[in-house]
């Protein structure tokens, strides 16, 4: 189209010598950075002291040393009643909240930028782009204005049960970071249940979601709150199948654990269970209400689900909270079956706690990518999925990674050859299984083809119609 | 404690992200499924049959264009043909051209909004919605360098259009139809073959072809129920008759078969704008009428084929400036006439996507 | 008035219609036919029903309102013969206007009758759900009624919203 004819919107295009300047002395800075960052990393400056910044656990080691020396010159009475060890306990605690904390509240900053940009990119238009660099102040604008919204609270809705639920759902979203290991001495709580303290706190957010629907004398917000249960009833099954094969193969409920079992076996056990990798990513997406499994807040048919009446800060928490699981998730995929800080020896010379959060994110991104591509299933389809398909799948292969690894005890070959075997058996059974369940339970594609809509040259009522129809 | 069993009864609308509008479902509700489905429509009407009746035929055109806003060109064509044919008045061959082209044109886009606004209903977050506006913003670019609007365009007159295209309007438009086939396949790859829309929108508001026929059904519905019925062809008006164009048929009736339906109409539309710019007459472009037009006593009915189905405009005359009756046969009302139907026993997001897939706009349902 | 382009005369279709049907229909004129009120279902069902007249589908249904009387006007439309047949009801009485539904016959007219209802006033008998539809149950006038500007302490318009309470009617 002419610029003549549409004077309102000429683009103007304004180049200016100084942003050129600007980005070449930041690209030269950066340069000079990298190459003087390589130089120490190789010549071994770093090794073994505590700003060593590729392995930020050391630094823990050094201050826990410290903190025991402390700890020596106490009293004896306090020790005899606290422990021997408490200021290292209260100071780490202290610590790793701190770090928790902050570094939730700035991911759920960046998120809310990071996501509508995607989704923007994924949908030929700009995203946030007008606060700051690049909208980089979007979210900032957003919280300030959520903060001053008013709060509405519905006639007849159960005024406490109606404040809890944003809290409540805040908190497991928090405690779930506890247990990721960011890097090989890097995880806030090392615990040796690791597996069972993620699948107990994160089936508790189901318990405020419910309250939400409940106490907001909604129509839409119940029937979403319905709809989240039954979900999340289903999902879990499926969720903690898949990661029984984890502790199955690894022998391990412990997280660091199992990010060091795939570090000495030099394989990723999504390699070697795609089916449980398959299962845990979808049963998740259920589990965080995220695109093609939205339907507890599927906007087209019950507005906004559980969170319908909430406003402000309120709905604030819950939209952050969501956000900040996708994350959780990335990292849960990427400790469990993508190797977690590992990448086949490439973590000596990156900070393993970046390749983590590498992987973390790109289990996010893939997260805003199904997002912006899928339609919604139906809850009943949803459903039969979880029951029908998941679940009996997920139990046969549980079945076949215990035979695997029973055979792997009782046999003595290299690890390379055995953790080959077991692949490729695992992949031959995750072919064979779902095309053989499906057709057992009916499900013929070829069969049903989808017919494309026909060419009439002829115009008619029903009479043409079933002439059209018997042709 | 007693407990009674209650109807749940959710109020869909008038401010619901499916609704398009300010539309109202009653929905009585067992669990995920509907019993029972009630129309709560008369948000938006503006009485625009009465307002037709105080001011002249010529005065009346703008008022068409903000019943159907999706398919403005669409409705200025219908009620210039209807007084046409009530005043006598022949349009010349280059008018009768220039209205097939834009007619064509707001359908494409209409089409665009409306299988968007499907797939949304669906489920998808607004990807294939934004996708389909980038090709109707295009469409809208066009009209606004013809007449100055982009929704409302007011552009057909009693006897011709009102204005002939810029000489910038020819490139910008064979550029836009030699871009859209390949775009329309881009919706292909990314919508028709997957397998959750599949799931989502086949055998759902399935329609029979008899129960289309007998419902007053119209447009891309009847077609998808396998009836073979578009005005274009059966009725040819304008310049119809002169182009090579087929019609898409379903088969079985349900939200898929319109949605394709849809899709394929934007590609025959296409073809039938190519056609019509290479076969384009020179000449006036309007025939003049008097500013009052006074027709005989009598009555005409005309119809067009519009975006949505069967648009007819009843207008009577009393001989005086002014239409005595002015009815406008409105397909997204009488669309909805066998929603009930539909719905009805279905789940929620079933009846969601049947709504969508109805391709209703508010402004032409209440008027 | 010329017919549309594909319409039937409505002196042949007269012609039809009063063999099969005797004393319904009242007036012919090369448009349209024009029915009595209290035989529309039996017109309507012949029509249908007919293979030569084949009207398969109810086009268009609208009310005329001509001071005196009302004329429901139909449209009848024949997707395999592809013509068209217009048909009239002309009912007398101004006040209390009835007409037979045609739902029985069409299910397309359930919403078309509601609205000549809402808007004109004419009552259907047979209609399975005719209340207002664009405007409120309750309101106390037809707008597309030629007397509607001329009612006597009428204003269109809300003074005020139709079940607020506590405020006084303008």
């Amino acid at each position: 189209m002419s610029a003549a004819l549409d004077p309102i919107r000429v683009r103007v295009r304004v180049t200016s010598p100084r942003l050129a300047v600007t980005l070449g002395i930041v690209l030269v800075l950066f340069g000079a950075a990298s190459i003087g960052i390589a130089y120490v990393v190789v010549s071994g400056m770093l090794d073994g002291h505590w700003y060593d910044f590729r392995d930020l656990g050391l630094g823990m080691a050094h201050l826990r040393e410290w903190l025991n020396e402390v700890n020596a010159g106490q009293p004896a009475a306090l020790s005899a009643f606290l422990g021997d060890q408490w200021i290292s306990y209260i100071t780490g605690a202290l610590l790793g909240a701190t770090g928790i904390l902050t570094f939730f509240g700035l991911l759920l900053l960046i998120l809310v930028w990071v996501e509508r940009r995607l989704i923007g990119r994924i949908q030929v238009r700009k995203g946030p782009n007008r606060v700051g660099p690049f909208g980089l102040l979007q979210p900032v604008a957003d919280a300030l204005k959520l903060i001053q919204k008013e709060v509405l609270i519905p006639i007849g809705a159960d005024r406490f049960m109606f404040y809890l639920p944003p809290v409540l759902v805040f908190i497991p979203g928090l405690l779930v970071w506890a247990v990721v290991p960011w890097a090989p001495n890097m995880n806030y709580l090392d615990t040796n249940v690791g597996v069972i303290y993620l699948i107990a706190i994160s089936s508790t957010a189901t318990l405020a979601i419910f309250m939400a629907g409940w106490a907001s004398n909604n129509h839409y917000a119940l029937l979403g709150a319905m709809r989240t249960v039954a979900m999340m009833i289903s999902y879990e099954i499926p969720l903690s199948l898949a990661l029984l094969m984890v502790v199955l193969m690894t022998g391990s409920m412990q997280l660091s654990t199992i990010v060091q079992w795939q570090v000495d076996h030099h394989v990723w056990l999504g390699m070697l269970m795609p089916l449980a990798l398959f299962t845990f990513f979808f049963s998740s997406t259920a589990e965080l209400n995220r695109t093609p499994n939205d339907i507890a807040e599927a906007e087209s048919e019950i507005v906004a689900g559980f969170h319908t009446e909430y406003s402000g800060m309120k709905f604030g928490l819950f939209y952050a909270v969501e956000l900040g699981n996708a994350v959780a998730v990335g990292a849960f995929v990427a400790a469990f079956f993508l190797g977690g800080w590992s990448l086949f020896g490439l973590e000596t010379w990156i900070p393993p706690y970046l390749i983590f959060a590498a992987k973390a994110f790109g289990g996010y991104f893939v997260l805003v990518w199904l997002r912006g591509t899928l339609p919604r299933f139906r809850l009943d389809q949803l459903m039969s999925f979880a029951w029908k398909y998941l679940i009996p799948i997920s139990l046969l292969q549980v079945l076949l990674v215990a035979i695997e690894v029973t055979a792997m005890r009782y046999m003595h070959f290299p690890d390379f050859v055995e953790l080959s075997l077991v692949g490729a058996a695992n992949l031959a059974f995750t072919i064979f299984i779902v095309r053989a369940w499906a057709t057992f339970l009916g499900y013929r594609p070829e069969r049903e083809q989808v017919l494309k809509p026909t060419m009439a040259k002829q115009m008619g009522g029903l009479r043409a119609a079933e002439e059209m129809r018997t042709r | 404690m007693t407990t009674a069993n209650e109807p749940y009864v959710l109020n869909i609308g008038p401010q619901h992200p499916s609704t398009h509008g300010v539309f109202r479902l009653r929905v009585v509700m067992d669990g995920e499924r509907i019993q029972d489905i009630d129309m709560v429509i008369g948000y938006l009407h503006r009485s625009m049959e009465k307002l037709a009746e105080e001011r002249t035929y010529t005065q009346n055109i703008p008022f068409t264009d903000r019943t159907d806003y999706l398919a403005a060109m669409s409705n200025n064509l219908g009620y210039c043909l209807a007084a046409e044919r009530l005043a006598g008045v022949e349009v010349p061959e280059r008018a009768s051209y220039l209205r097939v082209i834009f007619a064509e044109l707001q359908r494409i886009a209409s089409h665009s909004m409306g299988n968007g606004t499907f797939i949304n209903d669906a489920g998808a977050w607004s990807t294939p919605l934004m996708y389909m506006f980038r090709e109707r913003e295009k469409i809208l670019d066009l009209f606004e360098m013809t007449c100055g609007a982009r929704l409302t365009t007011n552009y057909m007159r009693i006897g011709g259009v009102a204005f002939d295209p810029p000489n910038e309007f020819y490139p910008a438009v064979n550029a836009l139809i030699d871009e859209l086939p390949d775009r329309i396949d881009e919706y292909t790859e990314l919508l028709v073959d997957n397998e959750i829309l599949l799931a989502r929108t086949r055998n759902v508001g399935v329609l029979s072809a008899a129960d289309a026929i007998n419902g007053s059904i119209t447009g891309p519905m009847l077609r998808a129920s396998g009836v073979p019925w578009d005005l274009r062809k059966a009725e040819p008006y304008c310049s119809y008759d002169r182009f090579d164009f087929d019609i898409p048929v379903g088969h079985v009736g349900d939200c898929y078969d319109r949605f394709m339906v849809r899709l394929e109409e934007m590609r025959q539309s296409v073809r039938i704008i190519r056609q019509a710019l290479e076969d384009l007459p020179s000449g006036p472009h309007k025939t003049e009428i008097p500013l009052a037009l006074r027709p005989e006593p009598g009555e005409a009915y005309a119809r067009v084929e519009g975006p949505r189905g069967e648009l007819g405009f009843y207008v009577v005359s009393d001989g005086g400036p002014a239409p005595y009756r002015f009815h406008i046969r409105a397909p997204s009302l009488i669309n909805l006439s066998l929603l009930r139907q539909m719905a009805v026993g279905a789940s929620l997001p079933d009846a969601i996507v049947t709504l969508g897939s109805t391709d209703i706009v508010v402004g032409e349902i209440d008027r | 008035m010329p017919r549309g382009p594909r319409q039937l005369d409505g002196h042949e279709v007269a012609r039809l219609l009063s063999a099969a049907v005797p004393g319904a229909v009242t007036v012919a004129t090369d448009e349209w036919v024009e029915i009595q009120p209290g035989r529309v279902v039996d017109v309507m069902r012949w029509l249908h029903d007919d293979a030569e007249m084949d009207a398969a589908q109810l086009s268009n249904l609208c009310g005329v309102d001509r001071y005196d009387h009302f004329e429901i006007v139909y449209h009848l439309q024949s997707l395999d013969q592809n013509h068209q047949i217009v048909v009239k009801a002309r009912l007398t009485d101004h006040e209390a206007a009835s007409v037979q539904s045609c739902f029985p016959v069409y299910t397309g007219a359930l919403l078309q009758e509601r609205e000549v209802y809402d808007l004109m006033g004419i009552h259907f008998d047979g209609h399975p759900d005719l209340r207002r539809m664009f405007l409120w149950e309750g309101y106390p006038a037809f707008p597309l009624r030629k007397d509607f500007l001329q009612i006597v302490d009428h204003h269109p318009g809300l003074p005020h919203f139709p079940f607020e309470t506590g405020k006084q009617e303008r």
